[in-house]
């Protein structure tokens, strides 16, 4: 007996919940004490027997009548089991249906026949076939309250039909139904639609061909685990994405595409002649490869070992996409370091329509290239769902804030070789006589990076040291005049100093950058661009309320007149560094102590 | 013309739907094993808990399960069920860890409700062990067909610090990718049998064969009615004024705190009896059997929010 995941999504008032209540209810799926519970909770609620009550899950969501998250609920025939994501019609909830949809086999898109197609009619389908649904219910619900009337139905299903084609949405079946009345859900409504001739809804999800394409696509299996019980025994567990896997096969592991043949297929249940895509499998390998938790085994067409491509990208944070910003990226069984740039449209999914976007907000589509921090092997979205698709975490909520679909690797990263340089690094430290390093001053406006990183500086070329300063206001002069102050900006502000401070350790320099430089993440960042040992992080620590009264440059009392938006300290975050290579108290400490303690720092890390 | 030999070519079939929900369930398992550092499978010795643990066994062979169990005893335990718990952790030379909620109370921690219920007092018990042995994944056997506030559970729920749950933190899961990540003190439910029915674990069972603690077979026992229920004499107390014992054929459909759990009258003493009686059957499993499901309209939302399984 197979199984077939599928979506429901519809407007808030299509009488979404009330279907699939009358899915289960006229699969005989209730039970008695179920039923009891129904008709007890519809009374109270004034009615005979309210179905969408069965599915309407979370007590807030009962209360307001509306359904806010993805649920999930399970029916089944004597042909197919049926596991069914109810996903939301609301607006703002975009990211529960794309979770819903990212392991539906097909789907069912409701409206009210009285409504006809509407935006968010335009917007589900667009998700589904973003998502790579390619079977399509359109159910015409409440086909009843147009008395069941043919016209109406024929003109929404040609509308609906020339705008799912038009979205590469491949097979489209229109259903007039009524889920109240029970009208072409479970059963035939002939009295009443003599003139439908097409299969119920139910029969629909009976008979749609399940996606079992995936036997015939190239061999892919992603690594989740090394099993090792003894020395006896080596195979690596996993999951099979695509294709089919025999012992005697040959495959390659990725990254790195090492050959090597397959030489047993292990399971629990005793040694497989062939293993196909969905199975959970361990596989003993014929050489001993470096195989770790993360490798990709593949066969036929090579997946791509890609550290950019460019992507498909569903918002799903509250906090908007930060371009520049360091993201992780799951990807298979491979977390890695995510980067994305500024998105080159965002989608209007009601039109289809492309609009410029610097950023992506909650629920927003785009289109943007996207950097990994080391190479992964990855395959288009098109060609295997799982291992074209990423999400996107947060490293401080450790939230999952987005999703990707790969459209395609981008293999100019590979073509962009770093130029080797016979004069080295190493070669200018010698030269110089002391090592190039990033001194990263960070705290409040008005703490004293700058009179700290003066004075600094200025001992360092009393020792005949090679410095450079790259100091906040300077550099918004200039290489920076294009930046403001919203979170973006001063993300891509920080990325660009750090990438600049970066090339002048390069050149053997001790860079001293004073820079307020607020969020934790965007300062691991600039440390990420230099090797360990290369980054003194000083935290310039001053309470606001000292800063605030220092005040030199006037700036706190504009913040707090309003004329200064996203002010750190006012009314934007400062995120304190959690393990500063020094911290200074400058309430406790003069300028001239908290330079000695930099001083003494750099000596220990070995700079000079 | 020449002969050639042709390896014999075996097709596997198409996966089946038991075969996609063990090859989830294997999938999940093995995800937490690669993801975190101290994961423990809750384990009553009902049956769902026995198929989380035999489906641990079919991930990691040959190697052995890499977690160890835990044990939240009420002390109202049937002792069929104890029995059982011991032998499988004998079989597949697990560690066990056993919170035992009598030691709550003994120190002062809890104290005995006036109904002599301790189902609700297991919550303590397991969010303390947790802390204590710092668990950050925590396997349990929740389906989502159970109950309504069950269908929305992700697969990897996250609970704060305090072993909560927020329905407003909780993350979208995509395809099968499962974002484990979570703060220190903070863990991690996993519920491997989500996808899961109650006729699927039974089906499942039977055609692997997996052996349960008798007492889900039907057998005579001296039982009383209270609330519409079939409770029976233990640890948690017995008839009270006016309750009469009868001898039945009963057998339980799950396995609790023996003073809220009641038996249903059953002739199934096999497997297959059991699965044509459960797919025939008219009341939930938990509508059936769990007193303290009844208590509320949303009892299971309150009970999840406080971290309940």
């Amino acid at each position: 007996m197979g199984l077939l995941r599928f979506i429901t999504c519809g407007s808030v008032d299509d009488g979404k919940s009330t279907l699939i209540g009358r899915l289960l209810y006229d699969t005989r799926q209730l039970h008695a004490d179920q039923l009891a519970t129904l008709t007890a909770d519809s009374k109270r609620r004034g009615s005979d027997l309210d179905l969408s009550l069965l599915v309407d899950g979370l007590l807030a969501e009962r209360e307001q009548g509306i359904t806010i998250d993805v649920a999930y609920r399970y029916f089944a025939t004597e042909n197919r089991t049926f596991i069914v994501a109810d996903t939301p019609g609301h607006e703002q909830y975009t990211r529960n249906m794309v979770t819903g949809a990212s392991t539906a086999d097909a789907a069912v898109i409701l409206l009210d026949a009285r409504k006809g197609v509407l935006r968010q009619t335009r917007r589900h389908s667009h998700i589904v076939s973003l998502l790579g649904i390619r079977r399509v219910a359109l159910a015409v619900n409440k086909i009843d309250l147009v008395g069941y009337d043919q016209q109406t139905f024929d003109r929404i299903a040609e509308e609906y039909r020339e705008f799912a084609t038009s979205i590469g949405i491949d097979e489209v079946a229109c259903i007039p139904v009524s889920a109240l009345e029970g009208a072409g859900v479970a059963t035939q409504a002939e009295r009443e639609m003599p003139w439908y001739d097409g299969p119920t809804l139910l029969g629909w999800l009976e008979n749609v061909a399940v996606e079992d394409e995936r036997r015939s696509d190239p061999f892919r299996m992603i690594v989740q685990w090394v099993n090792r019980p003894d020395s006896e025994f080596r195979g690596v567990s996993g999951a099979i994405l695509g294709g089919t896997v025999r012992p005697g096969d040959t495959v390659s592991v990725f990254p790195g595409e090492h050959k090597t043949t397959v030489s047993r297929v292990v399971t629990f249940d005793g040694d497989l002649d062939e293993a196909v895509a969905g199975q959970s499998v361990t596989v003993v390998l014929a050489d001993d490869l470096d195989v770790s938790r993360g490798s990709v085994l593949a066969a036929g067409d090579p997946p791509a070992v890609a550290d950019a491509a460019q992507a498909d990208l569903i918002w799903m944070g509250e906090q908007e996409m930060l371009p520049g910003r360091r993201y992780l990226a799951k990807i298979g069984a491979t977390t890695v370091g995510l980067t994305i740039e500024q998105p080159k449209h965002r989608l209007d999914v009601d039109t289809g329509a492309r609009l410029a976007a610097k950023t992506l907000h909650l629920n927003e589509i785009g289109l943007g290239n996207v950097h990994f921090d080391q190479p992964v092997a990855l395959d288009p979205y098109r060609a295997n769902r799982d291992l074209g698709g990423f999400i996107v975490i947060d490293r401080l909520s450790n939230a999952t804030v987005g999703a990707g679909l790969v459209r395609y690797p981008l293999r100019r990263s590979t073509n962009v070789q770093w130029q080797e340089m016979s004069v080295d690094k190493d070669k200018r430290a010698e030269l110089n006589g002391h090592r190039g390093c990033v001194v990263w001053f960070t705290g409040l406006s008005g703490a004293g990076k700058s009179t700290i990183a003066n004075l600094v500086e200025q001992r360092l070329y009393a020792q005949g040291r090679h410095t450079f300063t790259l100091d906040g206001d300077n550099v918004r002069h200039g290489l920076n005049k294009d930046l403001g102050f919203t979170d973006a900006d001063r993300v891509e502000n920080v990325r660009r100093v750090g990438e600049v401070a970066g090339l002048m350790v390069q050149a053997g320099l001790i860079v001293l950058v004073s820079f307020i430089s607020p969020f934790r993440a965007e300062r691991n960042l600039a440390r990420g661009i230099v090797e360990d040992g290369e980054f003194c992080e000083v935290h310039v620590d001053t309470p606001l309320e000292l800063a605030e009264s220092r005040d030199p440059k006037g700036l706190y009392a504009k913040a707090r007149r309003g004329e200064l938006p996203n002010f750190t300290g006012i009314d934007s975050p400062y995120e304190a560094p959690e393990h500063p290579e020094v911290r200074v108290d400058t309430s406790a400490l003069s300028a001239e102590e908290a330079a000695d303690a930099v001083l003494a720092r750099l000596h220990e890390l070995g700079v000079c | 013309m020449t002969a050639t030999i042709d390896a014999p070519v075996r097709t596997a079939p198409r996966l089946d739907s038991l075969g996609r929900l063990e090859s989830e369930a294997i999938h999940i398992m093995r995800e937490v094993a690669g993801e975190f550092d101290r994961p423990v499978i809750l384990f009553s010795g009902g049956k769902d808990s026995t198929l989380l643990l035999h489906l641990a066994v079919k991930a990691f062979w040959p190697a052995p399960v890499p977690f160890p169990l835990l044990h939240v005893d009420t002390g109202h335990n049937f002792a069929e069920v104890i029995d059982f718990r011991d032998r499988m952790v004998e079989r597949y030379g697990l560690r066990l860890v056993v919170a035992n909620v009598q030691d709550w109370i003994d120190d002062g921690r809890l104290t005995e409700r006036p109904d002599g219920t301790r189902n609700p007092l297991q919550t303590v018990p397991l969010l303390d062990t947790i802390t204590e042995h710092r668990f950050d994944a925590v396997f349990g056997g929740g389906r989502r067909d159970e109950e309504r506030a069950r269908a929305k559970e992700r697969i990897f729920s996250l609970r704060n610090a305090f072993g909560q749950w927020e329905p407003r933190r909780q993350r979208p899961e995509l395809w099968n990718l499962y974002n484990g990540r979570h703060r220190p003190g903070e863990h991690v439910r996993v519920f491997p049998l989500s996808n899961w029915t109650e006729l699927d674990v039974w089906r499942y069972i039977a055609r692997e064969n997996i052996e349960l603690p008798s007492i889900y077979y039907a057998h005579e026992r001296d039982v009383y009615s209270r609330d519409g229920m079939w409770l029976t004499e233990g640890p948690w107390g017995g008839p009270r004024d006016g309750e009469t014992v009868l001898r039945k054929t009963v057998r339980y459909r799950t396995v609790g705190d023996g003073s809220c759990t009641g038996a249903v009258e059953s002739e199934a003493s096999t497997l297959d009896e059991v699965i044509a009686e459960v797919g025939a059957s008219r009341l939930t499993e938990r509508g059936a059997t769990r007193a303290d499901d009844r208590l509320s309209e949303a009892a299971m939302e309150d009970r999840k929010r406080e971290g309940y399984f």
